[in-house]
């Protein structure tokens, strides 16, 4: 696997480790990313799933280990250095800015301005609005573009980070849960929104929901104690032994 | 920006006649109403109202608490007294001293010689950009070295109180340098005009009135612009803002900068309106009450600060009159007041309990509300809230 050309990938995982006083959450973790293509990563809690997006993200330095996107390093990169390489970022938990509207929730992520200098002389044109009403479309937002984001409900926040992602057109989305804590009805328009999304975005995406995993999955890589555990088709995993003793042993 | 586009509508606006209310208050009311010298004195309060309205946007906006805004305060204070000083040792002034030509506490000090930082301070254009820049490039520094490496919340705020407790014992330490513990006094003319009359103290005190508008404007317009919302979100919600793609650091060390321009500007004024320039107005007491102004106004609303500056200062002069060794005490139970009972001080009291009746009469003047506007997004219908001092959305 390591002799592959990683020039090949959008995201090349190689050697990934990360120590936390001794104990390895990502212990010399490797996977690679197809361009447009939607990899799910299962596993058990505390395998160490988000800990990777962490990394890929730069929320997390690793010990050791490479992170190649789009032929760039990004275990060197600041935050929003790796942001503007274009890879998005959704929490576990959702994280959008509570006090501002879904309209200015939108805006702030809205791929400009983003020196302090550019912020200042930052207008709200038409191109603008058009990309904020277009994105709240297609996140189910468009009649609540007015309302803070506090009144939202817990899918509404988790829709409108995703949009929060969206518009700033990044080239590799990564979701950590995102139907987690949602009713039946939102989950259904949570895997729309996904399907729609993964047309023309490459996805990283944690989920337990199995159902999920099948519907949207290319690829799925399982993941445990820190290790890539088996990686495949959903058919291929779910047959696995190892997969299944991981799952089942305990 | 909004205002230049209608001045006379955002005038007429809510908060246009909370702006020209206080306009009123200090241009008109206080110079009719006081003498000169305790119109001095309310000129003297009011430059501390700049590091308030600063500390507004670092603190009650971004989240980063200050307590070294005396230092800022100090430096914009001593380039204007170091000027000032100049002015008033020239040879034929100091011609008993034994190097004549020198401030006289460096005579004092069996210095010959003036020393090369002093020597700038003969032109005033090279003044007026210190007086920003100095306060501005130390801003920048510790910014730099704190924000970049994520030091925030309480090891900021302590780092800055030892920031000021260091530049203090620097000032008093070096004496024939800095004039020392009693600083730098018997400051007489700028550029050949006495300062020290009544005429001239007047006139600094509407030039202090007129600065402070245009830093409260600055103010105002940072916040309205997406730097403003992002400043907020930050606040809240650092991580999201990284992740959005914006330097968190860099958002920080703008906002601290500019907080330390205003104090320098308002520094400045205070050697201008008072005549000298002390380490006590710079080190840590100095410097807690200046965010007690802050905190006591109503640290997330500018024209808030503006008001704690004032009415603080002035309990303070009425206190230190009568009983001064009490001062102390009712400040300190001023803070913890407002901390626990009213965190968003006299501007939240006053959004609590003076807005509704004002909303009653507004109603009762205006019966048909305006109409929105047909084109463009409209405003978000909120009521203006001087707890955010509102962002409305701009028009495109
Ligand atoms: N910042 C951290 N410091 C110490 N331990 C951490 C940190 N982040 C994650 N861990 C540990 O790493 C392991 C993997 O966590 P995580 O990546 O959140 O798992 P998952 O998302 O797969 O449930 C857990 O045991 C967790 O306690
Ligand atoms: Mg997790």
């Amino acid at each position: 696997m390591n002799t592959v050309n990683s020039k090949d990938f959008l995201l090349a995982v190689e050697g990934l480790t990360v120590s936390f006083d001794g104990f390895k959450a990502v212990d010399d973790l490797s996977f690679y990313l197809d361009p447009r293509e939607i990899r799910v990563i299962i596993g058990p809690n505390g395998a160490g799933k988000t800990t990777v997006l962490d990394l890929i993200c730069g929320k997390t330095r690793a010990t050791s280990g490479s992170i190649r996107f789009a032929g760039k390093e990004l275990t060197r990169l600041k935050e929003h250095q790796i942001v503007h390489a274009g890879v998005g970022r959704k929490f576990q938990t959702p994280s959008v800015f509570e006090d501002l509207t879904v309209f200015e929730n939108l805006e702030v992520s809205y791929p400009r301005g983003h020196s302090v200098m550019g912020a200042l002389a930052f207008r709200r044109d038409a191109a603008v609005v058009e990309a904020v009403e277009s994105v709240a479309e297609t996140i189910f937002l468009k009649d609540q573009l007015d309302r803070p984001a506090a009144l939202l409900s817990h899918g509404q926040k988790q829709w409108l980070e995703i949009g929060m992602l969206l518009i700033q057109k990044p080239d590799l989305l990564m979701l950590d849960e995102p139907v987690a804590g949602m009713s039946v009805t939102e989950r259904k328009k949570t895997a729309e929104l996904l399907k729609v999304i993964t047309e023309n975005h490459t996805v990283l995406v944690i989920e337990h929901d199995m159902q999920f995993v099948g519907d949207i999955a290319d690829r799925v890589t399982v993941m445990h104690q820190g290790k890539v555990l088996s990686e495949g088709s959903i058919e291929h995993v779910k047959s696995d032994p190892k997969v299944i003793e991981v799952y089942l042993g305990h | 920006m909004k205002t230049s586009a209608s001045p006379l509508k955002w005038l007429a606006s809510r908060e246009g006649l909370y702006y020209l209310a206080l306009a009123l208050l200090l241009v008109v009311i206080l110079p009719l109403a006081l003498d000169p010298f305790r119109l001095n004195m309310v000129g003297k309060y009011l430059t501390y109202a700049f590091v308030a309205v600063g500390l507004v946007m670092c603190w009650g906006k971004a989240g980063i608490l200050s307590l070294g805004q005396g230092v800022f305060f100090g430096l914009g204070g001593y380039c204007m007294a170091m000027f000032l000083k100049l002015e008033a040792s020239t040879p034929e002034a100091t011609a008993i001293q034994s190097t004549p030509g020198i401030p006289d506490f460096m005579d004092w000090n069996q210095l010959t010689e003036l020393p090369w930082f002093w020597e700038p301070f003969h032109s005033f254009a090279f003044t007026l950009i210190a007086l920003i820049g100095v306060p501005v490039l130390l801003a920048l520094i510790i910014g730099l070295a704190m924000f970049t490496r994520r030091v925030g919340g309480v090891y900021f705020a302590i780092i800055t109180q030892a920031i000021a407790a260091i530049l203090t014992i620097l000032i008093i330490g070096q004496q024939g340098y800095t004039g020392g513990v009693n600083g730098i006094t018997d400051l007489q003319t700028l550029m050949g005009w006495d300062i020290r009359t009544d005429e001239a103290k007047t006139l600094l005190y509407f030039v202090c009135v007129g600065l402070l508008f245009l830093c409260l404007f600055t103010a105002r317009f940072v916040q309205n612009r997406k730097l403003g919302r992002i400043l907020v979100a930050m606040n809240a919600q650092e991580m999201r803002v990284r992740f959005s793609g914006y330097d968190v650091a860099a958002f920080k060390i703008f906002v601290f900068c500019l907080a330390a321009a205003f104090a320098g500007v308002g520094g400045a004024l205070f050697t201008l309106i008072v005549g000298f320039m002390s380490p006590s107005f710079i080190g840590i007491v100095a410097s807690i009450e200046m965010v007690i102004f802050c905190a006591l106004g109503g640290r997330l609303s500018l024209l808030g600060a503006v008001y704690g500056a004032l009415l603080v200062n002035a309990a303070k002069s009425g206190f230190s009159e009568s009983l001064p060794e009490l001062w102390p005490f009712l400040m300190g139970a001023l803070f913890i007041g407002v901390v626990l009972a009213f965190p968003n001080g006299l501007a939240g009291l006053y959004q609590t309990y003076v807005m509704p009746l004002e909303a009653r009469l507004f109603r009762r003047r205006t019966p048909t509300p305006p109409a929105a506007p047909a084109t463009g997004r409209k405003d978000d219908g909120k009521p203006f809230d001087p707890m955010i001092d509102h962002f409305s959305p701009e028009k495109s």
